[in-house]
């Protein structure tokens, strides 16, 4: 909302310091978020007819142009711009000017020459941006006189304020003003009296058919209306506001509503067929054209304003149509004012997706008692241009009192504000805070928790209906205090702060992730249908009904596509071999109230095989105490069918651990191999691993036994390595394999698996007996898994 | 007798002294004291002498010889020792700064790094952290918040929905308050939280906004709480984040699920003001949602983006550089 200083100072003296006026305003809840000044002009700019325009051969992009600046002397401009012609007045910049933009004016030579200033448009003066040509001025401006005096303008400041949802009264100054004159102190310009009629009686006549949707309607009949402009002050306070001023009519419909914040609305009274007013629901499919040429389907929860003859004329509190507009002839009007029910504008709003000034404010809740200052500027306004203007008598007052909202009446506890305010505040403090405000209070006490005057009731004013719990008063007597004025304290915590169980292994798995040198990503968490198809994953997943981008719909089920897609990025800008890894939610369909959403792990190794993927597995899995059963036979989807393993955790699966498959890598532009882990975080975070027990170190010597097995490649090593620990027995301390071989001169379809047992005993030092019977034992039980010892 | 000790002696003292490498030195004393060594035989001779005095007085002279040799051998040991050792030193040198590859560390998002700063501040202020899901329920992300369907603040969200339930019935969560929501039907009071998240607003992304981010929300319940119990936790948080010559401002504004509800501004040392975040007293239908009696507690809440504070941190110019994950940008910080 832009708030202009002098209409506000017309409101209520607030004096010239605009940066202490913007204080005040910020620090009442209506936040200036900016501070300006519209309409200044840049001195040495005048005003100056154009005698005649020449090209030069030798210049494509610029033609000479020839001005008078009311000297009489012919002054010579240089110019890129070739809408003006002859005859046409133009703001000329003179040589050292200094432009808005902090150019300065130089009589710059152009093929030897010379340039007397500059011609400008209205973007480089600062007045908008129109940049296409240069600025035409009034054809009976005076010439040689600064530009400003040519286009009537004069400097306003201007506040551009974020006005929230909870002030709907702060959509017009009026709103501004009152929280100033109660916070500083200052009287509130009254409202002018409503005017008397001056004229017979003449009734534009109102029909209410939908109380509930407008419970207060008023119409009056202007006659002596002569179309024009506007008074200069209108015209640029509205301007400065935001508003393209239009004729003195419309314009001062305008005023009245940056004003008071009460939308209105003047029609031509000769077109209102039968003269008056209906107010009714529109019927499913009932068509109307509104003011911006658009053709509208209604329904039968828009509230129509139609006249006599029930012919449309405007959809209520959002948009009038053409066919009643303000016209160059109209010397009749009708003014309505009215006051419609929020919740049902916001509803037809959403539905056409059509916003108005009036709608804004009638969505957010207009005064249903301001009407009649309204009204009265109005008149008072308009008489200032149409000095015959003649209010007629038969003015109209149409209500649906129950309908009407009725302020409530709120029991507000001195102590309770104290309380929540951490200050103490009497019943005189707070009522000395908010009835400035329009707060009507009357002393109470309920006797039990409160003495008789300790309490108050509190009854809103009508343009303040955000006020409907103590805890909204509770809000306006810290607002009026000062937030600043209530003093800081730290409340104690009889808690100890920390983090959860899940949050602290978190945060181990991310250290350990780190010190394995994988880096972390965060990929966009949504996917399209071919993500998800080129990722092998299965097609289900939840779909954004609104998303931002077409197809960029689904909700992620493994944070294995957005990973590849960042491979590829990385390979693409001649990065390959990246280690990357992701902590995020996926959220996988359920029938249940939310779905099946999860916190997952993804690593991704470009460049690397399966084999890293398992070490990292078992690296994480030893530092976070996990354990899982790596299932080959289960290949999860998506991931190379020969080097890749379900993790499972009992019958639930809990993870994938191997290698992409080389069809997912190239849907994915990947050139590399990616080893992937996956895991689900949710599962494994939950517990707090048993911690570690400790295990003695023997202070005796210990015995390697190296053996080489000859394995089929049927046979998983994994069961060998069973095997061997098994029948070694309490003597095996540690268990390493260090050789794999595959080739000449072993069986076909068999590999060589070279195992380093390092043999250790507590209470002695081991014989040459004791690591032959370990031999044995680990020969006799390997051979039963085929595997024979080599060499 | 004695002659030929001292002879022997001499001997190997000027073979020690001519000696050119601690082999040398090894074949003198070889020579001298091993099983065959000159003053090894001699000492087999001793046997033989004639008398007690003779035998006593060639025993001295062998040993004050064997001594004197010894102690030659293991100076002249030393000596090649330790020019050895010098000789291999200088051969072994490195130019440590001709270093063909480093170790990589992973490096953790930026965003991660500002998260664990900020909950460890407020950990430090006696906080615990929370967590939610990330798809929600309209009634926790909006009506449990004070916002019942079709109340105009709804407006200020632009919100994702889910085709998930009825329609309209599931959303991505705007902010982290439905956490608040949850954590109020699950723990009694007092409570004390922090409640960090990925959240969601359907609106393109530009230099500073993103469609999916990262907000931080804190929660305070208890008996007797106030408004300046937040402005001080505010105060308190400001200076052990940023730092003590950091300070801040509540100034009013408005959010359904707060009031009285404000803004929070901090202060850097230079005195310039910047915008971090909102706050507010919890609107007493928010903590009957939580199934808190308004009468009985009170508390306040406050909220802020964690990808701003590493956008400022590390000066990084648009905060979509942050979720391109190129790794030229990742091995930054």
């Amino acid at each position: 909302m832009r708030i202009v200083h002098s209409w506000l100072a017309d409101l209520v003296a607030v004096g010239d310091d605009v940066a202490a006026v913007a204080e005040v305003i910020t620090n009442l809840g209506l936040a200036v978020e900016e501070v300006f000044t519209v309409g200044a002009t840049v001195s040495g700019v005048i005003t100056a007819k154009v005698l005649r325009t020449e090209r030069h051969p030798d210049a494509a992009k610029v033609h000479r142009v020839h001005v008078d600046a009311g000297d009489g002397v012919e002054r010579h401009v240089w110019c890129g711009a070739f809408n003006m012609q002859a005859g046409d007045v133009v703001p000329l910049a003179t040589p050292g000017t200094v432009m808005p933009d902090g150019r300065a004016i130089e009589p710059k030579p152009i093929l030897g020459i010379s340039s007397d200033g500059m011609l400008c448009s209205a973007r480089e003066l600062g007045l908008g941006d129109d940049h296409a040509g240069i600025l035409i001025l009034p054809a009976d401006s005076p010439l040689g006189v600064p530009y400003g005096a040519a286009l009537g303008l004069a400097e306003e400041t201007v506040y551009d304020v974020d006005v929230l949802r909870n002030r709907p009264d702060c959509f017009g100054h009026l709103g501004f003003a009152r929280d100033l004159a109660a916070k500083l102190g200052l009287p509130l310009k009254a409202a002018p009296p409503t005017p008397a009629p001056t004229g017979p009686q003449r009734t534009a006549t109102v029909e209410l058919l939908a109380g509930d949707r407008c419970p207060r309607f008023t119409s009056v009949v202007l006659s002596g209306v002569q179309v024009g402009p506007s008074p200069e002050f209108i015209a640029r306070r509205l301007t400065a506001a935001g508003m393209r001023p239009i004729n003195n009519v419309v314009d001062v419909s305008n005023y009245v509503m940056l004003d008071t914040n009460q939308p209105n609305h003047p029609y031509d009274f000769d077109t209102l067929g039968g003269g008056g007013f209906r107010v009714r629901l529109a019927r499913d499919g009932e068509k109307m054209t509104t003011l911006d040429d658009v053709e509208r389907t209604l329904t039968a929860d828009d509230l129509l304003i139609c006249d006599a003859t029930d012919r449309p004329i405007g959809i209520a509190g959002i948009m009038g149509g053409q066919n009643t507009e303000i016209s160059a002839g109209t010397t009749v009007v009708a003014l309505e004012t009215a006051w419609f029910e929020p919740a049902g504008i916001l509803r037809s709003v959403s539905r056409m997706g059509l916003r108005t000034e009036a709608s804004a404010r009638f969505d957010r809740g207009a005064d249903p008692h301001g009407i009649d200052r309204s009204t009265a500027q109005f008149v008072e306004l308009l008489r200032l241009t149409c000095p015959d203007l003649v209010v007629h008598a038969g003015a109209v007052d149409a209500r649906d009192e129950p309908h009407l909202p009725v302020p409530p009446v709120l029991r507000v506890r001195s102590k309770r504000v104290s309380q929540l305010l951490g200050s103490p505040f009497t019943v005189g403090q707070i009522r000395g805070y908010i009835e400035p405000l329009g707060f009507a209070c009357a002393p109470v006490g309920n006797g039990a928790t409160s003495a008789a005057g300790e309490d108050l009731d509190v009854v809103p004013p009508s343009w303040r209906p955000d006020c409907v719990q103590e805890i909204d008063i509770v809000e306006e007597v810290a607002r009026m205090h000062g937030y600043g004025a209530l003093g800081k304290t730290v409340p104690k915590s009889t808690l100890p702060g920390g983090l959860s169980g899940v949050q602290q292994r978190r945060r181990r798995l991310r250290e350990v992730l780190l010190g394995l040198g994988i880096s972390e990503a965060m990929p966009h968490p949504f996917l399209t249908q071919g993500e998800l198809e080129r990722a092998g994953l299965p097609g289900e997943a939840l779909r954004l009904v609104n998303p931002l981008v077409v197809g960029d719909d689904l909700l992620r089920t493994s944070l294995r596509p957005g990973l590849l897609k960042t491979i590829a990025y990385n390979e693409s800008h001649r990065r390959p071999g990246v280690r990357l890894f992701e902590v995020g939610h996926v959220y996988p369909p359920s029938d249940e109230v939310l779905p099946a959403e999860y916190e997952a792990l993804g690593v991704v190794l470009a460049g690397c095989d399966a084999t890293e993927a398992v070490t990292m597995w078992r690296e994480l899995a030893a530092a976070m105490g996990w354990g899982a059963r790596l299932d080959q036979g289960t290949v999860p989807a998506g991931l190379h069918p020969a080097r890749s393993a379900t993790l499972s955790l009992g019958k639930e699966a809990i993870g994938a651990v191997g290698e992409v498959h080389p069809d997912v890598a190239e849907a994915f532009a990947v050139g590399e191999r990616v080893a992937v882990l996956e895991l689900n975080l949710s599962v494994l975070l939950a517990n707090e691993p048993k911690a570690a027990v400790w295990k003695p170190t023997s202070r005796f010597p210990s015995s390697d036994l190296d053996l080489a097995f000859v394995l089929a490649e049927s046979v998983a090593a994994e069961k060998l390595d069973k095997a061997i620990r098994q029948a070694a027995g309490s003597l095996l301390v540690d268990l390493a394999l260090f050789d794999v071989y595959r080739g000449q001169g072993l069986p076909e379809a068999t590999r060589s698996l070279a195992y380093r047992l390092r043999l250790q005993s507590l209470e002695r030092t081991l014989t040459d007996e004791d690591v032959a019977q370990v031999r044995h034992k680990v020969e006799t039980a390997t051979k039963k898994l085929g595997a024979t010892l080599r060499g | 007798m004695i002659e030929q000790i001292r002879a022997a002696r001499d001997a190997a003292l000027a073979s020690l002294a001519s000696a050119a490498s601690s082999d040398d030195v090894r074949t003198v004393e070889l020579e001298v004291l091993g099983r065959k060594g000159t003053l090894t035989d001699l000492k087999a001779g001793l046997g033989r002498l004639p008398t007690v005095e003779a035998k006593k007085a060639a025993g001295q002279a062998l040993n004050d010889a064997t001594a004197e040799v010894s102690a030659a051998l293991a100076a002249r040991l030393g000596e090649f020792r330790r020019a050895e050792r010098e000789v291999q030193l200088h051969a072994e040198r490195l130019d440590l700064t001709e270093v063909l590859r480093a170790p990589r560390r992973g490096h953790a998002h930026v965003v991660t790094q500002a998260w664990q700063r900020l909950e460890d501040v407020f950990v430090g202020l006696g906080f615990q952290v929370a967590e939610g899901p990330e798809v929600e329920t309209d009634w926790y992300n909006f009506e449990a918040l004070n916002m019942p369907a079709a109340h105009p603040a709804r407006s200020m969200h632009d919100t994702f929905y889910v085709d998930h339930g009825p329609p309209g019935s599931t959303v991505l969560r705007t902010h982290t308050s439905p956490v608040q929501i949850r954590v109020m039907q699950t723990m009694p009071p007092p409570i004390y939280m922090v409640m960090p998240g990925r959240v969601f607003r359907n609106e393109t992304a530009d230099a500073t906004h993103l469609a999916v981010f990262h907000q931080i929300e804190g929660l305070v319940i208890d008996r007797g709480i106030t408004l300046a119990d937040l402005a001080g936790t505010i105060e308190a948080f400001t200076k052990a984040f940023f730092g003590p010559g950091f300070g801040s401002r509540l100034r009013p504004s408005y959010f359904p699920f707060t009031e009285p509800s404000a803004e929070f501004d901090i202060q850097t040392p230079s005195g310039s003001w910047m915008e971090l975040g909102g706050c507010g007293m919890v609107h007493p239908n928010v903590l009957r949602a939580g199934g808190i009696d308004p009468e009985e507690y009170s508390g306040f809440a406050f909220g802020f983006g964690i990808d701003r504070m590493a956008k400022e941190r590390h000066a990084i110019n648009d905060v979509r550089e942050m979720y391109a994950n190129d790794i030229r940008f990742v091995e930054q910080f």
